[in-house]
């Protein structure tokens, strides 16, 4: 294992390469093209104001303004679910690359989670819109914190991503549940609600990895007041490094089976 | 060429799990049971490979032979390391480019030109090395008008002359090839020909798996010959192809032999019919037999008649009077029908129709068209039909037999119901191959093959060795 996780460096140009790949695959033939990735997020946050201000008002005081206090979590959880939802399918969609050619298989998933983490950047311009149009005072030191969170989330993303990846060529059930999940996941963790409105049920919350990547974006660009979220954020990124190391060495250990099964 | 080794397997097996699917039982067998595939009973598991060890010395074209499933794709994936051996260990020298699939990862949505880039980092480029080889690559894959437009678009010879040149420019110490030679038009087929001849020339090492025997006789310096995931046969290209062509034959022979007996068996459960119950149109084609062969397209195979004359077994012979069901063109073949009259006739025929699996009567003929007169029979006999050489073109054909009475009236008409096969080292075409020769003189200057000269001394041993 130790010896395939040194290679993953010389995979660098490929992983780029793929990536690039896939951004212009994405939108090859479309009008719009890259815009969107600009798009996407815009109309989400669209649909989830209109339901969440008209249909279903949530009143939340913590939450106002809540279109702008909901797209901090969600534009991080759309990154994480469509990561997941990719890697799982990866090698199956790619198997004639794993059974014709000699391929490094933990670079597909890897690219899934890249791949949508440029997505997530493309959305941060619009974020940053928002911040500036409500005017939201964004604290110079709090925002050192962000590429923390995103770092962290990468890790977290990228353990889960191989660890589906692997599983899923065995089992293909986890393609189907695993998009129930996530949904299930989602309103499980602190996005379209505040953390302190579930008070009493924060011991489930804190169970919940995700809790805290959300938690921490909206104390660094929506909430006020100093980010004292931080000690949860670096537990969860050691967690997500052993999660990183597990999911390589399952990936791994499977590795032989994948040219047979896919 | 130099003595080191290029590619080496040692005792190996590959064993796949005989049904697909779920690999594991459980996810704890999956997490903590990698060995599962060797401890799989024998049933549920079989050997694409089985104990499987040769050598390729390095600057040498090493070409694999075998049946459909016989492993051969297998080995080079071994080699290729695309898959692990079950036990047993595979070495190989070099860069290894693995021409398996063509253009695989080939991405439809985006241009030729970026898959080139993306398929050559795939291949361990990186992409100066491609910008400096991408016009040879469109170049040799004759795309310049289409190396822009996306891949989706392409036919798909273009899809895999692309993947072909990319594959091949990459310039390896060590080339395995799956067959792949059946991309392109005849054109381009030569244009990979001569790549691989520079290749050899400049010391490469080719692991070459195809059908083509010719190409195998043509190119390699060595061979191997793979059955079951056995090898059967290793050494010189020709000796190889020779011992290959024997067994496919014989299998052939198994197998005509097989369905023979099955006709023969239905042949044997047929009712007797009476003549006049045979429709009209069928009863008309035995008179015709001989001169209207179109008529034949319409019957299919079967057996009627009275019965009265009875043909109770047919059988081939080849030039040393034994069964066969594959002959040489061109070698003596008889035709041995066993008859049996239950009662006293005087008026009979025999005959014979030769068929191609087109329907075309090859040839049709009877004792009575060759002035054959017949007198009482009661008993049993046999009639023998003798060629002399059997100038068919290769192939396989369908023999009718028949006892009738002049008029027509059908004792036992076996239609259809013996298949054999003509076989040639020569491809002619046609139907009939009448005995021949060339001869030139003046200017012209031509002369046999190398291949052939060898290959007709070779015959010549084997006639002095019989």
């Amino acid at each position: 294992m130790l010896h395939n996780l040194r290679q993953l460096p010389r995979y660098r140009a490929l992983i780029q390469t793929l990536v690039v790949r896939e951004l212009k695959a994405r939108y090859r033939g479309s009008v719009l093209g890259y815009l969107w990735s600009f798009i996407n997020p815009l109309l989400l946050l669209l649909i989830y104001s209109f339901v969440f201000t008209i249909v279903i008002p949530n009143r939340d005081p913590l939450a106002q303004p809540y279109a702008l206090f909901m797209f901090c979590g969600i534009l991080p959880w759309t990154w994480f679910s469509a990561s997941l939802s990719e890697a799982s399918n990866s090698l199956i969609a790619n198997g004639n690359l794993i059974k014709k050619v000699l391929f490094p298989a933990e670079v597909l998933p890897i690219v899934s989670v890249l791949a949508n983490m440029v997505h997530f950047f493309l959305g941060l311009p619009i974020l940053a819109a928002f911040l500036i149009w409500y005017q939201r005072p964004i604290d110079a030191v709090q925002l050192l914190w962000f590429p923390v969170v995103v770092f962290v989330q990468l890790l977290f993303t990228t353990g889960l991503a191989l660890i589906l990846a692997a599983l899923t060529v065995h089992f293909r059930d986890i393609k189907d549940i695993l998009s129930n999940l996530l949904t299930l996941w989602f309103f499980a963790t602190p996005i379209i609600y505040t953390w302190m409105m579930m008070r009493e049920y924060i011991g489930y919350l804190n169970l919940n990895p995700f809790t805290h990547l959300a938690i921490s974006y909206q104390e660094i660009l929506f909430f006020d007041g100093p980010f004292g979220h931080w000690k949860w954020l670096i537990a969860i990124g050691v967690m997500s490094v052993a999660l990183c190391l597990a999911g390589y060495w399952l990936f791994d250990r499977l590795r032989d089976s994948y040219a047979e099964v896919v | 060429m130099s003595a080191r080794t290029a590619i080496e397997l040692a005792n190996v097996t590959k064993i796949y799990r005989r049904y697909g699917g779920r690999q594991f039982a459980t996810l704890k067998s999956a997490l903590l049971n990698r060995s599962i595939i060797r401890d799989l009973n024998p049933a549920a598991s079989f050997a694409a490979v089985n104990d499987l060890s040769f050598a390729v010395p390095a600057g040498t074209t090493f070409g694999v032979m075998g049946r459909n499933g016989s492993g051969k794709s297998t080995a080079l994936k071994l080699v290729a390391g695309i898959t692990k051996p079950t036990t047993g260990t595979v070495s190989v020298q070099g860069r290894i480019s693995a021409l398996i699939e063509l253009g695989a990862g080939f991405h439809p949505e985006i241009s030729g030109r970026e898959n080139v880039f993306i398929n050559g980092i795939m291949l361990g480029f990186t992409k100066r090395e491609i910008a400096k080889r991408f016009d040879a690559i469109v170049e040799f894959a004759e795309m310049e008008d289409f190396i822009d437009a996306p891949v989706k678009t392409y036919s798909s010879g273009m899809y895999m002359r692309l993947g072909f040149a990319v594959a091949i420019h990459v310039d390896p110490d060590v080339l395995l090839v799956d067959e792949v030679l059946a991309v392109g038009d005849e054109g381009f087929t030569h244009k990979c020909l001569d790549k691989f001849a520079e290749f050899k020339r400049r010391g490469r090492t080719i692991l070459l798996v195809t059908h083509s025997l010719d190409l195998i006789e043509r190119f390699c310096d060595e061979a191997i010959w793979l059955d079951a995931g056995e090898k059967k046969a290793e050494g010189d290209p020709t000796r190889v192809v020779g011992t290959y062509l024997a067994s496919v034959e014989q299998a052939e022979e198994e197998h005509l032999a097989a369905s023979d007996a099955k006709a023969q068996k239905a042949v044997a459960d047929a009712p007797e019919t009476a003549a006049e119950d045979v429709p009209a149109q069928e009863s008309a084609e035995v008179e015709a037999a001989s001169e209207s062969p179109h008529d034949m397209f319409q019957a299919n195979e079967g057996r009627w008649g009275s019965r009265e004359v009875e043909i109770t077994g047919v059988e081939l012979c080849g030039p040393d009077g034994t069964p066969a069901h594959v002959f040489q063109s061109g070698e003596p073949m008889s035709i041995k029908l066993r008859v049996a009259a239950k009662e006293t006739v005087e008026d009979y025929v025999f005959g014979i129709g030769l068929f191609n699996v087109e329907g075309v009567c090859c040839y049709g003929t009877n004792t009575s068209l060759e002035e054959y007169e017949s007198d009482r029979f009661f008993g049993e006999g046999e009639v023998r039909f003798i060629i002399a050489g059997l100038d068919l073109v290769p192939g396989t054909y369908k023999l009718d037999v028949a006892a009738h009475k002049k008029d027509g009236y059908q004792y036992d008409y076996h239609r259809l119901l013996y298949t054999f096969r003509v076989k040639s080292r020569l491809h002619d075409a046609g139907i009939y191959r009448p005995r021949h020769a060339w001869s030139f003189s003046g200017a012209v200057a031509m002369t046999k093959t190398e291949r052939a000269a060898a290959d007709e001394a070779a015959e010549d041993d084997n006639a002095s060795t019989e």
